[in-house]
């Protein structure tokens, strides 16, 4: 977690920074993909699911921190998602967890272009509410057609009928849920790797830059022949899609999969993360995701009103911490680092 | 013909508390122009607050002390209960924000939403409250073969006198000429010595005071739960979106809107219901994205 934050470098950056991102970058992988022989399983599962929501986190922020636009409907595609892995374990009876993220993928994929189209017809707060209005179109139907979705009780999604890596890797005989925690965190740790690096391309690619002059200023972006609409569409496809994976790879961890990853309080909690973190820089969200993931399982084990704790946590940050860890941190790094010279 | 006139009371009903909640979410944004996310569970604490009043004084008081006249007069300390609360929210955690850019706004709420909603659980517990003996005192009105409950017209009525009291006092008092002007050139109304500071406290502890009285009114006639106000809140989202935010003509049309379908479709497309109320706020948003009474 500690080790993390060091992230926190201005993402505008010349080559010499860039490789010193770069080896930041590598040092971190290796720490966590030393972890799980340093801690135990429990822990190995709490950073799986802190990694996760971290993708999810990313994607969300490609359209709050880049794009500017405030969605309150992430919950869609994170449960979309989710719900796609499920059918096709359930319905299909596939068992190779590839085969799950591919159909997960252009699950969301179909279901962001959908809604995506309809919600960047508008920004600020009517864009806000179209998504959480859409998104709670897609739980009310997963909480009324219970016998497709289960209603309520959800659907079972088994680690053991799965199969990673094409079938290299099974879950099955004694000792399985141990090499599964420890598998599945190798898995989640590539995927968001592959993940990070895809965002970063993204955000720094032409088309990212396009995406925060729109950001800025809408109109002067559209003067020098951005199409504003078609770019936020396509912001909108990719943010959703990274949720999506979130959500595929949440389920078999898991090992369920209701109609709570669909309600709009979850969207608020992916909101959270980004804020937390700190979503005007590139790492915060995966920060804020990291460090929500601990706080609400900590405040969750130790008391019965987390709600209470996580909220109050909440509001003190919007209070008091604005630009959220990684704003900070890297704030006070400015000031310590200019403090010798 | 007897169901269907029941139906149309029932969606009357409904539309009463949902106009109560509504109007005071659109008011809020009206005029501070704050999408409260905490307003649901508002309406939530009000109906806790007066069923807890309602049933502390049906369990102390003397059989007969205390007559219907009595508990009817004591449901209404949910919703002051809730304005105070309100009085208590704006000046110490919005009013630092109101520089900053909307995503703040929502974050806030969001979090005074799980505040409230963890509050409630301390403050009165899991089990769900009611205030039931009022409309059991009332009794019912026969309608063709079937009995209706007094209390659901009463609070139809207390909609009604709500709705036309409201709109007494945003267009006909200078409270209200003052409370416009705010809510359309802030800094004007500054400039012309009005204190924006208390209009914009007295405003949002009206709206939360609306709040309250939804949930007073609904109690007697539904057990307070928890998790009602997060449902509710979403159910007032769509009428002010359909209605137009920040309008009060607006939230009564979405309110009768809103609830018409839901009547509707409890009574013949149940497992879509809810889904069609949303797609009907997404139509109304894509089409008119101000909603059917709203200005630009």
């Amino acid at each position: 977690m500690a080790t993390v934050t060091t992230t926190a470098t201005p993402a505008e950056a010349g080559a010499g920074s860039f490789l010193r991102l770069l080896a930041v970058a590598i040092a971190i992988l290796v720490v966590l993909a030393l972890l799980p022989g340093l801690v135990d399983s429990y822990q190995t599962v709490l950073i799986t699911y802190g990694l996760i929501m971290a993708i999810a986190a990313l994607g969300f922020n490609l359209l709050l921190g880049y794009t500017g636009l405030l969605s309150f409907g992430h919950s869609a595609y994170f449960g979309t998602g989710a719900y796609t892995v499920a059918f096709i374990v359930r319905d299909l009876g596939a068992q190779s967890m590839e085969l799950c993220i591919v159909g997960g993928l252009v699950g969301t994929l179909l279901v962001s272009a959908l809604f995506g189209f309809i919600c960047v017809r508008h920004t600020r707060i009517f864009f806000g509410i179209l998504t959480l209005a859409l998104s709670q179109v897609l739980w009310s139907l997963a909480f009324k057609f219970f016998w497709v979705t289960g209603g309520t009780d959800g659907i079972r999604v088994a680690y053991a009928k799965l199969t990673l890596l094409g079938g290299l890797v099974d879950f099955t005989g004694p000792g399985s849920f141990q090499r599964f925690v420890f598998a599945y965190y190798y898995y989640v740790l590539g995927l968001f790797a592959l993940a990070t690096v895809i965002m970063w391309i993204i955000v720094h690619s032409p088309f990212g830059k396009a995406l925060q002059a729109i950001r800025d200023n809408e109109t002067r972006a559209a003067f020098v022949g951005i199409s504003v609409r078609r770019y936020r569409w396509i912001a909108f496809i990719i943010s959703g899609v990274f949720t999506g994976l979130a959500g595929i790879l949440w389920v078999p961890l898991n090992g369920l999969t209701t109609p709570d990853v669909l309600y709009w309080p979850f969207s608020g909690e992916i909101v959270f993360m980004s804020v937390l973190g700190g979503f005007r820089t590139f790492a915060g969200p995966i920060v804020g995701a990291i460090a929500f993931n601990y706080l609400k399982t900590y405040a969750v084990a130790s008391t019965e009103y987390w709600q209470l704790l996580v909220g109050l946590v909440l509001v003190i940050l919007v209070l008091a911490l604005p630009s959220g860890i990684v704003g900070t941190a890297s704030r006070l790094a400015a000031r310590f680092g200019k403090v010798p010279s | 013909m007897t169901i269907f006139i029941i139906q149309v009371l029932n969606s009357l009903f409904y539309a009463a508390a949902l106009f109560l909640i509504a109007a005071g979410l659109s008011l809020i944004y009206g005029v501070m122009r704050i999408v409260n996310l905490a307003h649901g569970t508002l309406y939530a604490l009000g109906a806790y607050v007066s069923a807890w009043v309602v049933g502390g004084a049906v369990g102390h008081a003397m059989n007969g002390t205390l007559g219907l006249a009595g508990l009817l007069l004591l449901l209404p300390i949910g919703a002051i209960a809730i304005a105070a609360v309100g009085a208590a929210i704006e000046p110490t955690l919005l009013r630092p924000l109101y520089r900053r850019p909307e995503e703040y706004h929502l974050l806030i709420t969001f979090g005074l939403l799980m505040i409230i909603e963890d509050a409630i659980k301390i403050l009165f517990g899991g089990t769900p409250l009611s205030a039931g003996t009022i409309m059991d005192h009332m009794g019912s009105i026969p309608i063709g073969r079937l009995l209706y409950p007094m209390y659901n017209l009463i609070v139809v009525a207390i909609g009604l006198v709500a709705a036309l009291g409201l709109w007494w006092f945003i267009y006909r008092t200078k409270f209200g000429v003052i409370l416009r002007a705010t809510s359309q050139d802030r800094r004007m109304a500054a400039a012309l010595g009005i204190n924006v500071g208390r209009v914009y406290v007295q405003a949002f502890a009206i709206g939360c005071f609306m709040a309250g009285l939804g949930g007073a009114v609904v109690v007697p006639a539904q057990a307070a739960v928890l998790g009602m106000g997060i449902d509710a809140l979403v159910l007032a989202f769509v009428v002010v979106v359909i209605g137009g935010l920040g309008s009060l003509e607006g939230a009564l049309v979405g309110a009768l809107i809103v609830s018409l379908v839901r009547t509707a479709g409890i009574q013949f497309f149940a497992e879509i219901e809810l889904a069609v109320l949303y797609l009907i706020a997404t139509a109304v948003l894509l089409v008119r994205p101000t909603g059917l009474f709203g200005r630009a």
